[in-house]
């Protein structure tokens, strides 16, 4: 038992460090407020500004040299056709990269090196892999300033992370589950197949999500490929009256996106067009913002099963 | 078959005790580190083994051999032989498929490891790597193993409810039927219920000890008690090698090794 002159002691000591506490408290939310504040400035700013322009036909109408009837239609739908084919490259390619690397490769320097270049990856300036991709997919594949050539462009650049995002979802899953797998007598691909992917599906599917996001608000590799800026007819419907239904000429099309479309109207002297690239950007936030939503929500669904 | 000497036939009858299991100058190396030295004893056929010691004495190394467990990660090796019988194969040997050692010899995880899926797709998952599709046979196997580990009447109407919905006790259970569903020829448990409280334990006991009328079985306990209780066979080991193995009651009640003496009654461990 410690006398009456310690404890008091020890009680000014605590509040000398609890002190600490409520400064770096003070420091972190002001810390917080600096991003989040700008942020909401930023979009505040755009709400305002582009709000008028938020009209049904700016959705339903080609860009035009008249500020009150351009619209975006050309760019949401070339944004979106381009998301499709960087989703069906990135998906496979990088959860199957991830789970080689992660349950098949031999743990040695080669892997090493390999797994520090994926890393390494995700941090190249996005304008290298326009180029790249200008190099390969538009001159020496010769799919030309297409839909094809962005999209495989997107998909190089958001790789790294859907691998990252699938090895560490696969990492995450206890050892005891693999062991119990294996000491059923099941081969690494069962294992894989039967509890790994399913396992780790909500972690890639929010990477996936996370990548797609980051790969919709990407201008400067689409604009090496050479995306046009004015664009006035849509590619040709992936759909068709008789068989096979199904038609890929649109892949071939050239497009614009939605950050080349504003980009474009920022870049014109008059004021109305302004109006019209806040509007723009408006919708494209809210379409990254929806996103992640999305990634947020399948993550707390399909992880409410697992408990580790 | 191989018969073993009736002096450690446990009830003291004259029944043949056969091996199920023999180990042969087994060595384990973790890459250069020599975990397992040069260890001989067998498994009898439908008994139970202990394996005892104090921890890092390899007591699980050994027990994950049984199983090649050691083959999924690399730098691992192994010297010597684990001889199954009746067919005599070495299931060491470089020829002989992890796989196939492991659909013989089943396992049972220190923590219970349910799948994150049905109890009953928990139960029949060894039986669906082993290609068995008609639902009428992996129904009867399910509700068989089930039984087999005591959890049937507790989860008969619940199958389709995830396995984490059960209590430690009867997740660990539902482990146990998921590799009893196998018929395997060997149950390994490596310590079964150290993460289980005393009335679960006890109750897994219970079941290690109905269990041996149908499988040989090998486990690996911190818990010495446990072993007395569970056990008709017991090995000590220590740092690697092993230091005794007999008959359990001789091992607890008058062991011929000062070092077993000095763990069994406390004085070290």
């Amino acid at each position: 038992m410690r006398g009456d002159q310690d404890l008091s002691e020890i009680r000014s000591i605590i509040a000398r460090h609890k002190a600490w506490d409520l400064i770096f408290m003070i420091v972190g939310v002001f810390v917080l407020m600096i991003a989040l504040l700008t942020f909401m400035a930023l979009f505040a700013h755009m709400l305002i500004d582009g709000s008028p322009r938020l009209t049904w036909d700016f959705f339903t109408s080609f860009p035009s040299r008249r500020p009150g009837s351009a619209g975006i239609l050309s760019a949401w739908i070339g944004t979106t056709l381009v998301m499709v084919v960087t989703a069906v490259a990135a998906v496979p390619l990088g959860i199957g990269a991830g789970i080689y690397l992660e349950e098949y490769a031999a743990k040695n320097i080669i892997t090493e090196i390999i797994e520090i270049n994926v890393t390494n990856l995700a941090g190249i300036p996005s304008i290298i892999y326009g180029l790249l991709a200008l190099g390969l997919f538009v001159h020496q594949f010769g799919f030309g300033q297409s839909i094809l050539s962005a999209g495989l462009a997107l998909a190089l650049l958001i790789l790294p992370v859907v691998i990252v995002a699938t090895r560490e979802s696969i990492r995450a899953i206890p050892v005891a589950i693999r062991e119990g797998a294996y000491a059923l007598g099941a081969t690494k691909w069962q294992t894989v197949s039967d509890h790994l992917l399913p396992y780790s599906a909500a972690g890639i599917l929010t990477g996936v999500i996370i990548g797609l996001a980051r790969a919709i608000g990407e201008t400067a590799p689409i604009i090496t490929i050479g995306a046009l800026t004015f664009i006035a007819f849509l590619p040709p419907a992936p759909f068709k009256d008789e068989f096979p239904f199904l038609s890929f000429e649109w892949l071939m099309a050239p497009f614009t996106v939605m950050p080349i479309q504003m980009f474009n109207w920022v870049s014109r002297p008059e004021e109305a067009f302004q109006v019209n690239a806040a509007a723009a950007g408006l919708i494209l936030v809210v379409m990254t913002l929806t996103m992640n939503a999305l990634a947020i929500y399948l993550r707390y669904r399909m992880r409410k099963n697992i408990k580790w | 078959m191989v018969v073993a000497a009736a002096l450690i036939d446990p009830q003291g009858d004259s029944v043949p005790v056969r091996y199920k299991s023999e180990v042969k100058n087994l060595s384990f190396y973790y890459g250069s580190f020599s975990a397992l030295k040069n260890i001989n004893m067998p498994l009898h056929e439908k008994q139970v083994t202990a394996l005892i010691g104090p921890s890092g004495c390899g007591k699980s190394t050994f027990l994950r051999c049984f199983n090649r467990m050691h083959d999924l990660y690399p730098g691992n090796r192994y010297v010597g032989e684990i001889v199954l019988h009746p067919d005599n194969v070495d299931i060491l040997s470089r020829a002989v498929d992890p796989i196939e050692v492991r659909m013989r010899i089943s396992m049972v995880f220190q923590k219970p490891n349910p799948f994150p899926k049905s109890i009953y797709e928990n139960v029949a998952y060894g039986l669906r790597v082993r290609g068995i599709r008609q639902r009428a046979i992996l129904d009867e196997k399910v509700e068989e193993a089930l039984r087999d580990a005591a959890l049937w009447d507790e989860a008969k109407d619940r199958l389709n409810e995830l396995a984490f919905n059960l209590s430690g006790g009867q997740q660990q259970r539902l482990c146990i039927a998921r590799a009893l569903a196998t018929d395997p020829e060997i149950l390994l448990f490596d310590e079964p219920t150290s993460a289980l409280d005393p009335i679960a334990t006890a109750s897994i006991e219970e079941l290690i000890t109905d269990l041996k009328d149908k499988v040989t079985i090998l486990i690996v306990t911190h818990n010495m008690q446990q072993a007395a209780r569970v056990s008709d066979y017991t090995a000590y080991m220590y740092l690697g090698e092993l230091i005794e193995f007999d008959v359990t009651d001789n091992i607890f009640i008058k062991p011929k090794n000062k070092q077993t003496e000095d763990y069994i009654t406390g004085r070290f461990g």
